[in-house]
């Protein structure tokens, strides 16, 4: 693997992460993070629909019309991930019903059309793929820290196993409610951002504007 | 443009080629998604069975994770009843029943007045199936399915009685499309529990169940026929608070109710 290759892989993770530095992808993020199952199910459909889609909208770039690209990009990824719908509801039934309508929401997910637009239609498939797949890893790192957070505090389990035991069961752990709500997915995911921006100080965006300071000086 | 796509004699952007890419794109797209679609449909035929007989053994409280659903169920028995009259009907096979299919087709369903029509679904079939879970030979519950209206979607689910058809012992919905995080907490067990216990009727046909807004008040003398409101979803609860009492009432199960209250479960 050439250096290029390997940033275009690598980079997504941390350093140019589609949560934590574009805030991209929030919706689902919160949606589907109360358990880690269903996370990791999202995670593998976001990932396949990224690379695929990527991959087949580069490898027809050279023919897409300028005035209806966006409409073509839908469509790949619109068919993308209504197959990996059908295929989930085929051989992963129960844990598709929890996923609802979020695989289905796929399709917005400004984290695929972003990438598409920016990436996939300026380079070659193989590098397309590549991106998409740096992509969909790099949100999937999200989801599954904020998933284990949300599972392991809100109900003392792990992937249905028990980890910490409820005082409802008899043992000493108080389950936190307020993981299994939406709003401790935004807190966990702003953590985050503040912890990588603590590790990775270049990620801090400047100030678009700074209020001015009255000196009573001034009002006088 | 660039000199390279005019050399080559094509224009990528021309009315043409937009054209042709459109409609080729929308052909190979939507066979793809046809394909799969079908290919796919027999084994997700079978898991919305298996989904339904482990959501009926749920209700029932037969349910345990690990248990083998089809064997489980095969101790439930099956039986069509003519909502109209109330009497057990052999019209149908019931292991084949598509209710809302059924609904639709003129010589199966129904169309239900406007008046009566609380839980909003303008038509049902004439037949509907009910579910005998019996224990040693005598029936021990009387599960009947449900649908109708909420906020968003059209909410199904099941319904459990005990044999005279008053007491409620479980309801679950199984398919919805409520706000998520506030509808869908119709789908938590602490507020499905409060259902068991609950009477439907108050001496009478007319079903007195109802979800309420806020809090029972368990010392009124009508908190054994309400259910606490979730907050936020109030229009849900309303929807829950309407389907069950059609299905509950003269116009569902009503006649069939009023039979087990006076003859028993039995044939006749």
């Amino acid at each position: 693997m050439t250096d290029g290759s390997r940033k275009i892989l690598i980079d997504p993770l941390v350093d140019n992460n589609p949560v934590t530095l574009q805030v991209l992808g929030i919706c689902s993020a919160l949606a589907v993070t109360t358990s880690l199952l269903p996370a990791l199910l999202m995670c593998i459909a976001m990932i396949s629909v990224a690379t695929l889609a990527n991959g087949t909208i580069s490898s027809i770039r050279r023919f897409i019309p300028n005035n209806i690209r966006i409409i073509v990009q839908m469509t790949i990824i619109a068919s993308f991930v209504i197959l990996v719908d059908q295929i989930l509801r085929a051989y992963a039934f129960e844990i598709s019903k929890q996923l609802s309508v979020f695989v289905g929401l796929i399709i917005t997910n400004c984290i695929i059309l972003g990438r598409a637009e920016a990436f996939a239609m300026k380079n070659s498939p193989g590098m397309s793929m590549l991106d998409g797949l740096g992509n969909g890893l790099g949100y999937s790192l999200i989801l599954i820290i904020v998933a284990t957070f949300r599972e392991l505090f809100g109900a003392g389990t792990l992937l249905g196993h028990k980890i910490l035991p409820l005082v409802s069961d008899g043992g000493w752990y108080h389950a936190n409610g307020l993981m299994l709500l939406p709003p401790s997915a935004f807190f966990i995911i702003g953590l985050l951002i503040w912890a990588i921006r603590s590790w990775k100080p270049k990620q801090v965006e400047k100030p678009e504007f700074q209020i001015h300071e009255v000196h009573r000086t001034e009002v006088l | 443009m660039p000199e390279a796509e005019v050399k080559k004699g094509r224009n990528k952007d021309s009315v043409a080629n937009t054209l042709i890419v459109a409609v080729s794109l929308s052909l190979i797209a939507s066979i793809l998604v046809a394909t799969a679609a079908i290919f796919l449909q027999p084994v997700q035929k079978k898991n919305e069975e298996l989904f339904r007989q482990k959501i009926i053994l749920d209700v029932a409280g037969l349910y345990a994770p690990g248990v083998d659903v089809s064997e489980l169920f095969s101790g439930i028995e099956t039986r069509m009843v003519d909502l109209a009259t109330g009497e057990y009907s052999d019209e149908a096979a019931a292991s084949e029943f598509d209710a809302i299919a059924a609904a639709k087709d003129p010589d199966t369903g129904i169309s239900i007045p406007p008046k009566t029509d609380i839980a909003n679904i303008r038509q049902r079939a004439r037949l509907a199936p009910v579910y005998q879970v019996r224990d040693g030979g005598e029936v021990t519950q009387i599960i009947l399915p449900i649908y109708g209206t909420g906020l968003w979607s059209t909410m199904f689910g099941f319904l459990s009685l005990d044999p005279d058809g008053t007491t409620i012992l479980g309801l679950r919905f199984y398919e919805h499309a409520e706000t998520p995080g506030l509808g869908d907490q119709i789908d938590k067990p602490d507020w499905r529990a409060q259902w068991a216990g609950k009477q439907v009727f108050a001496g009478d046909d007319q079903p007195r169940i109802e979800v309420i807004r806020g809090f029972v008040d368990e010392n009124s003398a009508a908190a054994i026929h309400q259910v606490d409101g979730i907050s936020g979803a109030t229009l849900t609860g309303r929807g829950v608070t309407n389907l069950v009492q059609y299905w509950t009432g003269p116009h569902g199960f009503g006649p069939y109710l009023s039979r087990l209250r006076t003859e028993g479960s039995g044939d006749d």
